[in-house]
């Protein structure tokens, strides 16, 4: 039991909290950070849990997490355009409930 | 020191829980984005806490820096639509609170808003499950787990370089890597074919932006070129360095400077695709000498990866830079009705 098993902690309690977010909010902007929140998480739980090699630096998770944050800006990147465009269709960046009635 | 320490994880640990929660339920939008942004930063703090500098610096770089760029430039298009359409209305609700929308929907009809409390404390239900259940799977998880890295340390010296987050990057996992340049090629080529938005929402940039643009971007220049050099045998590396050299673009861009329109044609173009041509040829070059595709050589290991690296160094710059654009730069100047899909040009 060391300090990282507290990053790793914190890592699951941001993936939750993105994952409830992209849930209920129904704008799409919101949508967009919810995920980015999500992967942060995703990658704090990533690293802390391969301090475990200590004293040797397990690499590959660090390049995997290097990786993953070129790609998820790229992603949030489309995403934003994709929403713009949406606005631009559809006149709103917000998805319509369907219980409305 | 350890009382210390563990109070300071502690310590940030809980604030980059609580400013997530901020970010995800703060009713301004642009307020949220600003969060988010301090939120990436003490993320790259965490990062240095686990003994990761690597990451720190990409997520410094990409991760508060470029994705906060990109989502407020998201967010002022969003509002410019709005208001150049005079949609007043759904403007004041886009950037409206999730709560006042709950509210509404209590006041239109009170069934409506049980069934959506019964939901969402259903969900949070679910989802503190979800999380007690990764919990016990992390804690139960055998303290020593050696992973990778006895492989890598075995090799790293036949990897051309003395960083083991590069060797594993560019040498033992460069295909993960080759495909990722693949990946921000393709995210910008979605982004130039779905935009189609007016480019003049820029204005003059003022004296401040103007000399610091000035003063800042030999600086982050020199930064980018030391950050390529030295990811050999420290922290840093192309993505590192990449990210850097966007900045200093999406700076100059915010600065009102426009690159002549002779360099948006095939100058543009050459300088997108560089780092993945360059990554493709190499590897395919490997399998001339009857190895294998991508299996660098230890002798030429570490020239080739400063090659590989100074090519995609210039890509992903080049890339995130035109990514924060937005829309497709024109090489000509077209009248708007010439455009094809110019009808909100008007």
């Amino acid at each position: 039991m060391n300090n990282a098993y507290l990053y790793a902690l914190t890592g699951i309690v941001l993936f939750t909290l993105g994952l409830y977010a992209l849930i209920i909010y129904s704008h799409l902007l919101r949508k967009i950070l919810a995920i980015n929140i999500m992967a942060s998480g995703v990658f704090l739980q990533l690293v802390a849990l391969s301090t475990r090699a200590r004293p040797l630096l397990d690499a590959v998770p660090h390049a995997m997490v290097i990786t993953g944050i070129v790609v998820a800006v790229s992603a949030t990147a489309l995403a934003l355009a994709l929403m713009l465009r949406l606005r631009d269709a559809s006149g709103s960046a917000e998805l319509i409930e369907e219980s409305t009635e | 020191m350890t009382l210390l320490q563990w109070a300071f994880d502690g310590l940030l640990g809980i604030t980059l829980i609580w400013l997530a929660w901020r970010t995800l339920a703060s009713a301004d939008l642009f307020k949220a984005i600003v969060l988010f942004i301090a939120f990436g930063l003490l993320m790259s703090l965490a990062w240095v806490r686990l003994n990761a500098p690597d990451i720190a610096l990409a997520e410094a770089a990409i991760g508060a820096g470029l994705t906060g760029a990109l989502l407020l430039v998201a967010l002022a298009r969003l509002n410019v639509v709005a208001a150049q359409t005079g949609d007043i209305e759904s403007n004041t609700k886009q950037i409206s609170a999730p709560e006042d929308s709950a509210r509404t929907t209590a006041v239109v009809g009170q069934g409506v808003s049980n069934k959506h409390n019964l939901f969402q404390y259903f969900l949070v239900l679910m989802l503190s499950a979800v999380a007690a259940g990764l919990a016990y799977a992390v804690l139960s998880l055998p303290s020593e787990a050696p992973g990778l890295s006895r492989d890598v340390a075995e090799n790293l010296n036949v990897s051309g370089v003395s960083n083991p987050v590069t060797a594993v990057l560019l040498n033992f996992r460069g295909y993960d890597t080759l495909l990722e340049m693949a990946v921000l090629l393709l995210a910008l080529l979605g982004v130039w074919s779905l935009n189609r938005l007016p480019e003049q929402y820029e204005s003059s940039p003022g004296l401040v932006l103007d000399m610091l643009s000035r003063l800042l971007v030999p600086l982050l220049l020199l930064v980018a070129g030391y950050l390529l050099w030295v990811g050999s045998r420290a922290p840093g590396g192309a993505f590192q360095a990449g990210s850097v050299l966007a900045a200093a673009g999406v700076l100059l861009l915010l600065a009102g400077w426009r690159p002549a329109a002779r360099f948006l044609g095939w100058p543009l173009r050459f300088a997108l695709i560089i780092g993945l041509a360059v990554f493709v040829s190499v590897a395919l070059l490997m399998m001339l000498p009857g190895g294998q595709l991508l299996q660098l050589p230890p002798a030429f290991a570490g020239a080739l990866i400063l090659l590989i690296e100074t090519a995609a160094t210039l890509s992903i710059g080049v890339t995130l830079a035109a990514l924060f654009y937005g829309s497709r730069p024109r090489s000509e100047q077209i009248p708007p009705h010439h455009t094809g899909s110019g009808g909100e040009n008007e």
